[in-house]
């Protein structure tokens, strides 16, 4: 074999770069988010199905509402629930920050729910006259 | 070679006379249904033709002139509507977006009938207050690309921003200015302004209009225009019902409706 030494010095550097973000990272995972509830109400379905499927609803909330003219959803509890992703779910959410951004953040998503939805919280970033442009 | 140039172009010819002739012949077997067509075109108004469903609504709204004259500089419906669907401000009025606005009588009824220079003077000297007229036909939807825009059963024609690309062929296609375009952030037109919580803003690049204030009339509320208006110019109601109100001040009194030549079938009409 010729030039051994530099082959296996080359390999090495290489696999030390591969590997680089696994052993540069490792133990150091980030902490999975704690999206923090204010209220101690139930929310519109039981937890486990709003972590995992609250985005398909809010799409369905939407063409329904929007697009059927039908405000009412009826959940499994067989409750009416007024549709309106800011009259009913950032009521109780209303710490935007704290907890849909937490894990949206955590997850790299990017939902454009709020280039026009907003809380009364949220909305003095932007509406207050001394604000930043 | 089987074939010269002179053969080939033979060829060609008789076969695009052919093809020619049999394209019209095409036409002639399609012209009795084109004729029908035509025929449905011209009823577009179509509103004696089909009778309302029983229980269907069909919104409508009546602006009385003569009660909104008198006070010229009142703009509390505009206030309200603004207030309530957080339409943004903008001093340059070429980004301006409004919802509802007054407009001089020469813009807003462009019929030519209605144009001669005998007109009172005090009509063509007013300002008129005008809304998106929510068609029967409304040939914003028959644009939409992505039918952001449609038309509701109970008459409103309704945007769904989260589908607006911003072609803005709505606005070309509306013959009565209703819609703005956000060309900046609508938020920085709401700085220093209260806000409605309950409503959403927009986001630049949408086109937003008038919706006759759907999310109220979902609560059983009047549109906030009318709400707003302290003597009684705006009546709001259903046109399909006829013991309305609307349907009775309609009745009483000889109302016009903004560029109806074009067949769009307005659902908003003035007593002048």
């Amino acid at each position: 074999m010729y030039d051994a030494g530099k082959i296996i010095i080359g390999l090495l550097i290489f696999a030390g770069f591969m590997t680089f973000p696994l052993w540069y990272n490792g133990g150091k995972a980030a902490p999975i988010p704690e999206p923090k509830v204010l209220t101690k109400g139930k929310c519109v379905e039981d937890t486990a199905y709003m972590r995992a499927a609250h985005m398909q609803l809010l799409n369905e909330w939407r063409d329904q509402a929007l697009r059927d003219g039908n405000r009412e959803y009826v959940n499994h509890r067989g409750e009416k629930v007024w549709i309106s992703l800011q009259n009913t779910c950032m009521k109780c959410h209303s710490n935007k920050d704290e907890f849909c951004d937490r894990c949206h953040t955590y997850a790299e998503v990017k939902p454009y729910c709020w280039d026009c939805h907003y809380t009364p919280k949220e909305s003095k970033k932007w509406a207050s006259t001394e604000g930043n442009s | 070679m089987g074939i010269d140039r002179r053969k080939f172009l033979k060829i060609a010819g008789v076969s695009s006379l052919v093809t020619l002739g049999g394209g019209a012949s095409l036409l002639a077997l399609n012209s009795p249904a084109g004729a029908s067509h035509g025929e449905v075109e011209h009823h577009a108004e179509g509103e004696e033709v089909k009778a309302p469903e029983k229980g269907v609504k069909r919104w409508g709204m009546v602006i009385d002139m003569r009660k909104c004259s008198e006070h010229k500089d009142c703009t509390k419906c505009i206030d309200a509507c603004h207030y309530v669907h957080n339409v943004p401000h903008f001093e340059n009025r070429k980004e301006e977006v409004k919802w509802i606005w007054k407009e001089e009588y020469e813009k807003a009824f462009t019929d030519i009938g209605t144009l001669h220079k005998y007109n009172p003077k005090e009509i063509v000297e007013e300002k008129f207050l005008c809304l998106c007229n929510h068609c029967d036909h409304p040939p914003c939807v028959r644009v939409c690309p992505t039918k952001a825009t449609f038309r509701r059963p109970d008459g409103i024609v309704a945007m769904d921003y989260h589908r607006c690309i911003g072609c803005r062929f709505c606005m070309a296609a509306c013959p009565y200015g209703s819609r703005s375009f956000n060309w900046k952030d609508p938020r920085l037109g709401l700085r220093g302004r209260k806000l409605n919580p309950e409503f959403p803003t927009r986001m630049r690049g949408v086109v937003e209009k008038c919706n006759f204030c759907v999310e109220r009339l979902a609560q059983g509320l009047k549109p906030a225009c009318v709400e707003a208006c302290p003597d009684g110019v705006l009546v709001f109601g259903d046109l399909n019902d006829p013991d309305s109100e609307i349907r009775k001040v309609l009745a009483e009194n000889y109302t016009v409706r903004r560029k109806p030549e074009l067949g769009t079938a307005p659902s908003v009409f003035y007593i002048i």
